[in-house]
């Protein structure tokens, strides 16, 4: 069960953008943005306030590469493999983060709910590939070791 | 303080024009997603500090206008040189600016006018001090990134001393509509989307149809991996495209419009968002605009990660809150689109060309570019090139011109293999076709298309059976999966060619990736399906022999391809710790310690824990 928070944010959002069928991308958008992920409980709530079947919300849900009902790290880093930045090789880059963190082609978020790393096709950064984001924050010229060495800096910041 | 006539708006034109007249000088600090990265906030903020305490003897710092004195601009265009930072008036181009530099800068040149020198570009030997003087700026033509770089990027006052709303003053009080219709229609203007279908006609479409609640609505879902034309001209000139938008909606009756913009833009979002409130503010979007009785409310959507969703019904559906899934046309946009409705869906730039016709007019248009392409396109320039970066070219360019003259050729010591246009949905060109004009209808002729305008430059490190894959991997996973022909064939396309990188290809793996190529192309349900082979057409007819050596020789002559790598141990160089045999997983190492050791390749796993390991340099990889 969530905590009712939850439920008061949500409806804080579907007032912003009204109750109709067309605001469900939008408030799923804003609750992924809040919570890092989208709760399933969440979801089906939202659907019946703004009038769509619960099907239909989690058709849409799944349909979009960017909806998540899994909680994700606290750093989301995504890893740029748009052609520019595949050519300037970035799949280096990932595996060598997913090698320090442990994660593999299956697990994407790391144990302590700290990171999880993705794959994203083109930040429209080319002219500086290969790049990467952590939480939307563009970082450029990315090389394994300077993936590393970012990772010693987030976990830093931790501390 | 609203805008709320022709008058007003020359007036208000004026006003800004005499502030900024009153700077002694303005700092542009480029903020292109580029630049951003590479720390332009930073650079900016350290300005504005810097400037601040300057008690406004130099700069003056208007107060009620933030941020006057020192801007934020849109993509400079150099986006590998960033941080960019232009002075005015002495049209200074300082690259690689960093935060220490900052306080030089102000000093010498913000208050005594003096250039730091070592902030110049260098074109090889010789000093580029201005944008002008740099090869990549200086053979360009600027016509939808006119302002890109030049204004504050989040200012409407500095667009619209730039002339901005002009044209759309122009068209609401000395057109009708169907005159804005016919002046785009002569201009030959074509959707720069990828397809390129006249707008004009487009735009005539919807004026016809009998329904009367129309939209207008913009493709700002630039999906193509490698491309950011849209993404720079929604950041840099955000205002542009707006105008072009209401311009549209003016000549079509449509009262609402919605910008789709990818979610991996969020800088565009932002300052979209910003241009919005803003001309809202003025009048300038909303309701009797300008007094003309002319109503337009826009609005933004925010892609949700799906590439389908660049197509045009599947876009629309995603507005309307569904899953982003093209359907069968006819019916087309034009007749049902949004909600049913008559839609006129246009790509970013298209809109952003608009203002400029109506205020030049088409004859003028046509004096640019091509008969058949009239006009300027944008570029990314990417890949394995010295100068990364945001083009507008005229239509008909060549390659060669755009990739050796402007781009400044290949990164050092490397050897031009090929050219990807067009994204996954687009071909590779080879040497031989790089002096073909650049237009529309020539490119289609090269088994590419012009797409939304990405060119990435490969050299002898690309391994193309690699591209393709990659492509092939990039469109399978986009699939909507609607329609049998992309859902499978793309699947099946990409299990061969995984085989081949795999070195486990067969040489009758080739006719079968042709004969689903065509079976796809001419099947699929929408342009993302019918396009999706056009990477692997492409580079087997331009570089069949690589694939051949994929299967045949078991050889990746770019030495990419993991699988197909022979490692092997240099042994001037190795000293025989025995650190590569400790770390080989597969136990294919062997030798005596102080002694060279030694690969078995039969037993290699391609790993490279091995070369990883070795402190000596003494592992080499043969293709």
């Amino acid at each position: 069960m969530l905590d009712q928070s939850y439920y008061r944010k949500t409806d804080e959002i579907i007032e912003h953008y009204g109750r109709k069928a067309a605001s469900l991308i939008p408030i799923m958008q804003d609750i992924q943005a809040e919570y890092r992920y989208l709760p399933g409980e969440l979801l089906t709530y939202v659907a019946s306030e703004i009038g769509v079947t619960e099907a239909k919300a989690f058709s849409v849900a799944t349909f979009y590469e960017n909806f998540s009902f899994e909680p994700k790290g606290k750093y989301i880093i995504k890893v740029c493999d748009g052609t520019a930045c595949h050519v300037r090789k970035s799949m280096p880059v990932k595996e060598a983060l997913m090698k320090e963190l442990g994660l593999s082609h299956k697990k994407h978020t790391t144990d302590d709910m700290m990171f999880t790393v993705e794959t994203v096709s083109c930040l429209g950064a080319c002219g500086l590939a290969p790049t990467l984001t952590v939480n939307d924050e563009v970082h450029p010229k990315m090389t394994p070791e300077k993936a590393v060495e970012l990772l010693e800096e987030l976990r830093g910041e931790k501390a | 303080m609203s805008i709320i006539s022709k008058e007003d708006l020359l007036n208000k034109q004026k006003e800004v024009q005499d502030t900024i007249n009153t700077y002694t000088c303005r700092v542009l600090v480029c903020s292109g997603t580029g630049c951003m990265a590479s720390g332009a906030q930073k650079i900016y903020d350290e300005m504005v500090k810097l400037c601040a305490d300057l008690d406004g003897v130099q700069v003056e710092m208007q107060k009620d206008i933030p941020h006057l004195g020192v801007v934020k601009t849109g993509c400079q265009g150099l986006c590998e040189l960033g941080p960019l930072m232009r002075i005015q008036p002495y049209d200074y181009q300082y690259v690689h600016v960093q935060v220490e530099d900052c306080k030089e800068i102000v000093d010498r040149t913000v208050l005594a006018g003096q250039p730091v020198e070592r902030l110049f570009y260098r074109d090889h030997e010789e000093v580029c001090p201005h944008p002008d003087d740099i090869p990549f700026l200086n053979q360009q033509t600027r016509i939808v990134l006119e302002n890109c770089g030049k204004i504050d990027a989040e200012s409407i006052d500095e667009y619209i001393a730039a002339g901005g709303f002009q044209a759309m003053a122009k068209a609401f009080f000395d057109m009708t509509p169907q005159d804005v219709i016919d002046e785009v229609t002569k201009s030959g203007l074509r959707g720069r989307g990828g397809a390129g279908f006249p707008a004009g006609k487009k735009w005539g479409q919807v004026a016809r149809q009998k329904e009367t609640t129309r939209y207008v609505v913009c493709n700002g879902d630039e999906g193509d991996p490698g491309a950011f034309m849209d993404g720079s001209v929604m950041e840099g000139d955000p205002y542009k495209m707006i105008e072009g938008m209401v311009i549209a909606a003016y000549a079509v009756g449509a009262e609402n419009g919605y910008i789709y913009v990818r979610a991996e833009y969020p800088l565009s979002v932002q300052r979209l968002r910003m241009a919005i409130e803003q001309a809202e503010a003025y009048g300038l979007l909303g309701t009797n605009i300008l007094g003309s009785g002319v109503n337009f409310y826009l609005h933004i959507n925010r892609g949700a990660g799906a590439f389908v969703c660049g197509e045009g019904s599947a876009l629309t559906a995603s507005i309307e809150g569904n899953r982003g899934m093209p359907r069968v046309k006819p019916p087309r946009t034009v007749e049902k689109g949004l909600w049913e409705k008559p839609t006129v869906l246009n790509n970013v730039e298209t809109y952003a060309n608009v203002p400029k016709i109506i205020l030049q007019g088409a004859d003028w248009f046509r004096t640019i570019g091509t008969e058949g392409s009239p006009g300027t396109k944008t570029f990314s320039l990417t890949g394995a090139i010295e100068n990364t970066g945001l083009i507008e070219v005229p239509m008909g360019t060549n390659l060669r011109h755009i990739i050796y003259d402007i781009g400044g050729g290949l990164k050092s010591g490397t050897a031009f293999k090929g050219v990807q246009i067009g994204g996954p949905s687009g071909g590779c060109l080879i040497d031989e076709q790089l002096d073909q004009p650049l237009d529309f209808d020539s490119v289609k002729k090269l088994d590419a298309i012009m797409g939304s305008g990405g060119l990435v430059v490969m050299d002898e490190n690309t391994c193309m059976v690699e591209v393709a894959r990659f492509f092939m991997s990039f469109t399978q996973r986009e699939s909507c999966g609607k329609c049998v022909p992309c859902r499978e064939g793309t699947k099946r396309m990409l299990e061969i060619l995984e085989r081949i990188v795999a070195g486990k290809g067969e040489m009758s793996d080739l006719d079968e990736l042709e004969e689903l190529a065509t079976m796809v192309q001419s099947m699929a349900l929408c342009g993302l399906g019918k396009s999706a082979p056009l990477p692997v057409i492409s580079t087997l007819k331009r570089f069949r022999n690589e694939y051949e050596e994929h299967i045949r020789d078991k050889k990746c002559r770019a030495k990419v391809c993991t699988a197909l790598r022979q490692f092997h141990i240099n042994e001037e160089f190795c000293i025989g710790c025995g650190k590569c045999a400790k770390n080989c997983p597969a136990g294919a190492i062997t030798g005596k310690i102080k002694h060279p050791y030694h690969i078995n390749n039969d037993l290699c796993i391609k790993c490279g824990a091995c070369k990883d390991n070795c402190n000596f340099d003494a592992i080499y990889v043969e293709a």
